[in-house]
């Protein structure tokens, strides 16, 4: 193995076994009259956005608002259906959220490329914020990227590991 | 029927939140200001967005009052699936009063630990449908004032009612320009309202990514002064409680003032 070429051993290791993909999010504490916890959307896209995987997404159930996380409703969102696509569950409160995608296929199946994971957030009567970190997939070593939202994300990390 | 401090708390909260979520009320003349005797139409919506229609909201307390204090000429009233229209006539010169503000009462209790709420214009009719096991009940008078105003020719002033929450408008509010300052004094039954707060959004929510709402409070007189960062429609919101009920069988009195107003280019 350890005459093999890298590019070629990335490969190998993407699939024989799978990659680490690791998401902190923290939704900030807000001080509003009217709060309501936000609906966050979590997609893959490359460069020129022919790939998208989506992730995940927090929402409670009523769809009028999915189109609201905008970015996501318009790259996935809106041509799929209940249940959606990825790791789903309901909003979170206030405090940071640990996200494992390691086990979506979707994802452990990526061709080998640069690619930025993108998290939007959406609150009712609130704002709109989105966020991208960028990353190699697969992983050839550990990589982590960090991001400071400033309105409705907090500190996003990612951490993907080989 | 006496309220703690909480109960008064989630109760604004959802007296506020009337009819059902806290979206917000609004009235959008389609012109605010016009040089000849002509019909300006009306929408009236309940959205998140300002001014994106979402609901309609019932018009059966609509008060239009034309510069004499006549009621003015309203036609083509229609509660559409989501907003509600009417046409006003404007035939006199001066300033004409669009409102919504009937005072209703607002009931809250408890039956086998799960929190309900009616509402309506009547507190004994509300009272007298009240479960036999009903606890934690809570009766509230609620006086919504919705308004806006808009002129033919040149602004005369809208005189306070007297009633509920009101502004006395010594800036008039069809003389609003960007980068110029509002005074406008908060009443309350008439009186100067100190201290209470005044949340102002600008239209066009939809095209951008924060509320880019703020806040002004008003100072011991009452007075309250907004300065418009650009020209557009707003909305403005006030709220405020106290124990002046008119009904004795409520526990308290919830006061609110939903305006909008447009801001004009200098």
């Amino acid at each position: 193995m350890r005459l093999l070429p890298l590019a070629l051993f990335s490969l190998l290791a993407s699939y024989a076994s799978a990659d680490t993909f690791q998401v902190e999010v923290e939704v900030p504490r807000l001080r509003v009259a009217e709060y309501h916890a936000p609906y966050v959307a979590f997609w893959v896209e490359n460069a020129d956005r022919s790939t998208i995987v989506p992730l995940g997404l927090w929402y409670d159930d009523q769809e009028k608002w999915l189109k609201d996380i905008r970015q996501w409703w318009r790259r996935t969102g809106r041509g799929q259906q209940k249940p959606y696509d990825g790791l789903t569950g309901a909003t979170r409160s206030p405090g940071k959220h640990q996200m494992d995608f390691s086990e979506l296929q979707s994802l452990q199946k990526l061709p080998a490329d640069e690619y930025q994971l993108v998290v939007e957030a959406s609150r009712e009567v609130g704002g709109r914020e989105v966020v991208r970190l960028p990353f190699q997939w697969p992983a050839s070593n550990h990589q982590q990227q960090q991001v400071n939202g400033t309105s409705e994300l907090g500190t996003v990390t990612l951490s993907v590991r080989p | 029927m006496n309220i703690t401090l909480k109960r008064i708390g989630m109760l604004s909260l959802l007296a506020m939140a009337l009819p059902a979520q806290a979206h917000k009320l609004w009235l959008l003349p389609s012109h605010t200001s016009v040089s000849e005797p002509q019909w300006v139409t009306v929408d009236a919506s309940i959205s998140n967005e300002i001014f994106g229609v979402e609901r309609a909201y019932p018009l059966d307390y609509l008060e239009v009052s034309d510069p004499d204090g006549q009621a003015a000429t309203v036609e083509n009233r229609l509660e559409g699936h989501r907003r509600s229209v009417f046409d006003v006539k404007l035939n006199k010169p001066g300033s004409y009063r669009i409102a919504v503000a009937k005072p209703g009462y607002f009931l809250m209790y408890q039956v086998d630990g799960e929190r309900k709420r009616a509402r309506g214009m009547d507190a004994d009719k509300l009272l007298a449908q009240l479960p036999d096991n009903a606890s934690d009940v809570t009766l509230s008078e609620v006086h919504n004032r919705l308004e806006t105003v808009v002129t033919l020719g040149a602004p005369t002033a809208i005189a306070p009612t007297g009633k509920g929450m009101e502004l006395e408008m010594l800036t008039h509010p069809n003389d609003l320009y960007a980068g110029e300052t509002a005074q406008w004094r908060l009443l309350v039954d008439g009186e100067p309202a100190s201290g209470v707060e005044m949340e102002l959004v600008p239209g066009g929510t939809r095209y951008r990514d924060s509320q880019d709402n703020w806040t002004v409070t008003s100072d011991d007189n009452g007075m309250l002064s907004i300065t418009w960062p650009q020209a557009g429609r707003y909305y403005l919101e006030a709220a405020s409680s106290d124990d002046k009920v008119s009904n004795k069988k409520a526990d308290q009195r919830r006061l609110q003032y939903l305006g909008t107003v447009e801001v004009l280019p200098m």
